[in-house]
């Protein structure tokens, strides 16, 4: 489109009237109906079914794969082992880091490097079938001592020069923070400890590979991101992007697992050249903990130093985390510890070890998280060490601008949140003594955090096709994971065209779509978002055009930067009652459509294109601030009431308040199941999520969701979400920060912190479950 | 999960003398724990003999106490009025154990039959005595946060039982009535059902291969009409019991004159806690009587590197059951 034309800079945020709306989901029908399908329910005539058999050992290698009574089971077609599996035109670890979390792929070689690991493809004409043969097929193994995690005793801690597919240090300092710690008033030290955790989202990682040609690959995929999948796709065989189709349509929950690219979708792609059909292959939910990546199993050392009324002067931080034995993925937990709080000194320093687990990945707030644990512990300890309310600490310490790299906030409401959130919640009420209250047997407590989530810079495109009959279809190629992408780009684009919502058709999850985002990193709202908009504008663009150059428009002769678009109507900028709709002029031109398309930007990208390379910000009187435009977060309050049987060890959350400030909210009814979902997570993380691996094998014991426990209703008390009005005119048109993440921010910590105050005692390993509440209680407080 | 045949089996006979005939079949009723085992390859039977149609249906009052044929569902039994009002610790249990969705299919019979949730277990990629006798026990050694304390051996710590019904059916002396192929039958107490591992803990009751269970029958007593089933979990529904209690107390004029105590999740099999009854009877009903019982409950337990604290939480969770009934 014409960067230059009269709407394409924009420097508030645009009007709306659909967007914000509690809007029902658009999907909603299809998904109650199950006309929806998911990748794994898609029927291509033809297809069959692929089963993987996973290793049983976590180290060694494979002296024998008997395939003898597999083979004879009836409607067997192929069974692949790395014997016979065609090999990939290159692995994982030749193509672009971020595609493929894990550069490992199994069955090339007689290796085993994990449990779990794929060993055997069966491909049988029906599932049964193919499950069968796969438990038949007798895999012998010389197998080796493996390294299960980084407090195993043969286990190296080694620094990693880099984290995150090497994109963040593993060493970042500011100021100097051990001297400062050293000087410091007051000083507190904890560690922190955080489970092996796993995505388990409802739908399990699925693929079905429709080989269409020789060289022509359609794939229909449980997957974030589709574009992703596609370059990883192309990049292993060495094909072009563009013979190349994925279709995602519908997600069933994904939380950072279906955004990576793991080895069963490439060994089902070949499986299913190898037998000329299509071939469909799902992951069992035991499959799913050893398939699709994990939050790792970590610890951290916090040192924080403090004057006398409460103000950090240095935050010291360590991480011990285990890898695989490939790669160097660690979540960057320090991220949220460096720029939450006015802090002149800091440092973090991340050390892994090897081990046989395949490689982790993110998962729901990666680094924030277990980040935010350990930093709002710790700043309630020092509230509580110093008599000083927990709320009251956090306002001492407001960072007023970034302290990570100097930037003023595009925005920040979390003050707002703080207040709005107490006075939800009754804070003032709280006793500060840690087990005073008392509702029967049960002690009762109440504990705050905050939230915050960066907004990464994205882009993307879309196309807008409208029509003069006053309908609409808008694409991009993004994906919509549950949250409820489909229902706010369509509120999106009403507003946009002026249309209601029922008059537009938004398609996504499809690379023949306009390239769009993933849904991951909290993005995909704001960059489709701006996306469409852009799209917009190239329509209204054109539509102005014909406008001024109709006699019958009331615009006619009016020159095209004299015209502004709102709501779907072009108007005189200097007299706003004269102009007409969009359609109407559409309409008179005898053009039964017009299409636009777009790229719209999102976060740092956005901003300099609308305000310049320096962030040329009217606001912004700091001249040393002004290194270069805007830090751009949301922020959140949380506040939560538990009650623990001082005799059983059991907590409950009885009560929740989420405050946040997240910019413009597209539909206040999605959003609010989106951060109320974030709660739960992050309750389930705080009091019940763990994945055990056995210290001997390297393998799981609790592989399946009767023994992996997340949270169910009866654990989950009546959740209230509020978001306080924010505009930002810096990340995209319309405001818009992500949410994905910020939800779940600081979640365990306001658990932890409601436990202390109700027993005295500080849980700093998580889960925090019956036994560790118990043992705790045996200690004096 | 391997081929099998199925068959429904229309007279007690069909389904006996059909199991005694093919030692790899399985009677499946509810399938709820069935089919999870032969999911993950745990069990391979090539033959499923369906018993719903039999006649082991009713919820009675007999001269012998409350008779309840072993398909009832759990979900029926556990709201099942003369259930609530004169035995609640078996109320209870029942609506505290699985989700609404198992108790609607799961039967009295297989509830009892249930098998352990050791994941050493229930994972043929591990090792297991109790699965393949002689390949090891890493349970020892490794995840035992969820096993027992109580009657363990060298070769098995599982908490073999892992559900509810059978520790409150196990406080309340239940007897449970078996058939064999010869259209025999013979009643079992349940205390007497199940076994230790010892060195076999792939023996985990008396039931014969050809015998089925169709009937439980509990004593009516004074015990039993005040008695409570008490879980503690991980979570608020949908998990197994890190312990659990069933009490029942008869209190007069504030002295214990009978109990039953019998401990879940902390005993290789339902654990009947004889000794803490006797230390009950002819007491006052004080919390010190019942701090002294549970103390006595918890004699001779043998912790492992993560489930110590399951002494403290079921001498806790016993105490407090009994504080609970006692009022």
């Amino acid at each position: 489109m014409d960067m230059t034309s009269n709407t394409s800079n924009q420097k508030e945020n645009a009007p709306t009237n659909v967007v914000g709306k509690p809007l029902d989901r658009v999907d909603g029908p299809a998904k109650v109906t199950g006309a929806a399908r998911y990748s794994a329910e898609i029927n291509v005539p033809g297809t069959v079914y692929g089963v993987l058999k996973s290793s049983t050992i976590a180290k060694g290698r494979i002296t024998g794969i008997d395939t003898s009574r597999a083979a004879k089971e009836p409607g067997i077609i192929n069974i692949f082992t790395h014997e016979n599996l065609p090999k990939p035109a290159k692995t994982p670890k030749q193509i672009e880091k971020w595609r493929a979390a894990q550069s490992y792929l199994p069955m090339q070689d007689n290796q085993i490097q994990y449990a779990g690991q794929p060993v055997a493809l069966v491909v049988a004409a029906t599932l049964e079938a193919a499950t069968q043969a796969a438990a038949l097929i007798k895999v012998t193994y010389q197998a080796e001592t493996p390294i299960d995690s980084y407090h195993d005793p043969k286990a190296e801690l080694f620094d990693p020069q880099k984290i995150q597919q090497g994109k963040k240090d593993a060493h970042v300092v500011r100021g100097n923070p051990q001297q400062a710690y050293d000087g410091a008033a007051v000083k507190h030290e904890a560690t922190y400890v955080h489970a092996i955790n796993h995505h388990s989202p409802m739908e399990p990682a699925a693929t079905l590979a429709v080989w269409e040609g020789a060289d022509k690959l359609t794939v229909y995929e449980a997957s974030q991101n589709v574009t992703m999948h596609q370059g990883a796709l192309a990049d292993l065989l060495g094909m072009p992007r563009e013979q190349i189709r994925v279709v995602t349509k519908y997600i069933g929950g994904g939380f950072g697992c279906k955004g990576s690219f793991w080895p069963h979708t490439i060994l089902t792609v070949l499986a299913a050249k190898a037998v000329n059909r299509p071939v469909k292959l799902a992951l069992t939910r035991p499959q799913m903990f050893t398939g699709v990546g994990h939050r790792e199993d970590q610890e951290q050392t916090l040192k924080m130093g403090a004057t006398a009324d409460g103000k950090l002067v240095s935050i010291v931080h360590t991480k011990k985390a285990t890898t695989s034995p490939w790669d160097n993925y660690t979540e960057s937990n320090g991220k949220v510890m460096d720029m939450l709080y006015a802090c002149e000194n800091y440092s973090t320093v991340y050390e892994l070890a090897r081990a046989n687990v395949m490689t982790s990945v993110w998962m729901r707030a990666p680094g924030e998280a277990p980040g935010s644990f350990a930093l709002e512990s710790s700043m309630d300890d020092l509230a509580n060490q110093l008599n000083i309310d927990p709320m009251e600490i956090r306002l001492r310490n407001y960072a007023d601008y970034d302290h990570s790299n100097g930037k003023p906030w595009s925005s920040k409401s979390l003050k707002q949140c703080y207040t709005r959130g107490a006075e939800l919640f009754g804070w003032s009420k709280r006793n500060p003594k840690p087990g005073q209250t008392r509702r029967g047997r049960m002690l009762v407590g109440h504990g705050m955090a905050s939230a915050t989530y960066p907004v990464h810079s994205s882009q993307g495109t879309a196309r807008v096709r409208l029509f003069a009959d006053g309908h609409a279809v808008v694409e991009a190629g993004a994906t919509d994971l549950g949250t409820g992408t489909y229902t706010v780009m369509t509120q999106v684009s009403a507003d946009a065209l002026g249309l209601p919502p029922e008059k537009i058709r938004f398609e996504l999850g499809d690379t023949r779509l306009p390239t769009a985002p993933g849904s991951g990193g909290s993005v995909a709202a704001g960059t489709v978002a701006s996306s469409i908009m852009a799209a917009a504008q190239d329509v209204w663009d054109k539509v102005v055009k014909m406008a001024v150059a109709d006699k019958k428009s009331p615009l006619y002769k009016a020159k095209p930067t004299d015209v502004k678009v709102e709501l779907g109507r072009m108007f005189l900028s200097k007299d706003p009652k004269k102009g007409e709709t969009l359609l109407a002029a559409l309409g008179r031109s005898g053009q039964p459509d017009i299409e636009g398309s777009g790229t719209g930007k999102y976060g740092a990208g956005y901003e300099e294109k609308n305000f310049g390379q320096n962030g040329a910000d009217p606001n912004n009187d700091n001249k040393e601030k002004k290194t270069g435009g805007h830090s751009m977060h949301s922020f959140g309050a949380h506040f939560c009431e538990v009650e623990v049987d001082p005799d059983l060890g059991t907590i409950r959350v009885t009560r929740w308040v989420g405050v946040h400030g997240a910019g413009t909210v597209l539909n206040l009814k999605t959003a609010t199941s989106q951060m109320t979902g974030g709660a739960i997570y992050g309750i389930g993380a705080a009091l019940m999520e763990d994945t055990f691996r056995d210290p001997n094998f390297a393998h799981y014991t609790n592989a399946d969701l009767a023994g992996y426990h997340i949270p169910v209703n009866a654990d989950i008390p009546n959740i209230q979400v509020e978001f306080v009005p924010e505009s930002d005119p810096y990340i995209n048109y319309l405001g818009v920060k992500g949410i994905g993440e910020l939800g779940m921010v600081g979640v365990a910590a306001a658990v932890g912190n409601a436990v202390f105050n109700a027993t005295g005692r500080r849980l700093r390993s998580l889960p925090m479950t019956p036994d560790k509440m118990l043992e705790a209680m045996r200690m004096p407080a | 999960m391997n081929n099998f045949s199925y068959i429904q089996a229309e007279k007690p006979k069909d389904a006996t003398a059909a199991k005694r005939d093919d030692k790899s079949a399985a009677f499946i009723a509810g399938g709820t724990t069935l089919l999870d085992l032969m999911k993950s390859n745990v069990e391979n039977h090539d033959q499923l003999i369906d018993v719903n149609l039999l006649p082991f249906r009713g919820i009675e009052m007999t001269k012998d106490g409350l008779r309840i044929g072993a398909l009832e569902r759990m979900s029926d039994v556990g709201a099942h009025p003369l259930v609530a009002q004169q035995f609640p610790a078996v109320a209870e249990s029942l609506l505290l154990a699985a989700s609404a969705q198992l108790r609607n299919m799961a039967s009295i019979g297989g509830n009892v039959l249930q098998r352990t949730r050791c994941g050493y277990f229930r994972d043929t990629a591990f090792p297991c005595n109790k699965r393949e006798p002689g390949t090891g026990c890493p349970a020892l050694e490794g995840d035992n946060r969820n096993l027992a304390i109580l009657g363990t051996s060298e070769t098995c710590i599982a908490t073999s039982y892992p559900g509810d019904l059978s520790v409150a059916l196990t406080a309340l002396d239940a007897v449970l009535t078996l058939e064999n192929s010869k259209g025999k039958q013979r009643q079992v107490p349940i205390t007497k059902f199940y076994l230790l591992p010892g060195t076999t803990p792939q023996r985990e009751t008396v039931l014969e291969s050809d015998e089925l269970i169709v009937a439980v029958t509990i004593p009516q007593t004074a015990a039993a009409r005040k008695s409570k089933y008490l879980k503690v979990r991980d979570r608020s529904s949908y998990a197994y019991a890190l312990v659990s209690a069933a009490v029942g107390l008869e209190v007069q004029g504030g002295t214990v004159r009978a109990a039953r105590v019998a401990l879940g999740g902390v005993g290789t099999q339902p654990w009947r806690c004889f000794e803490a009854e006797k230390a009950l009877v002819g007491k006052p009903a004080t919390e010190a009587t019942f701090r002294a019982a549970a103390e006595l409950a918890l004699r001779g337990a043998k912790p492992r590197e993560h489930n110590a604290y399951k002494i403290e939480m079921a001498k806790n969770t016993l105490v407090r059951a009994l504080s609970e009934v006692a009022v």
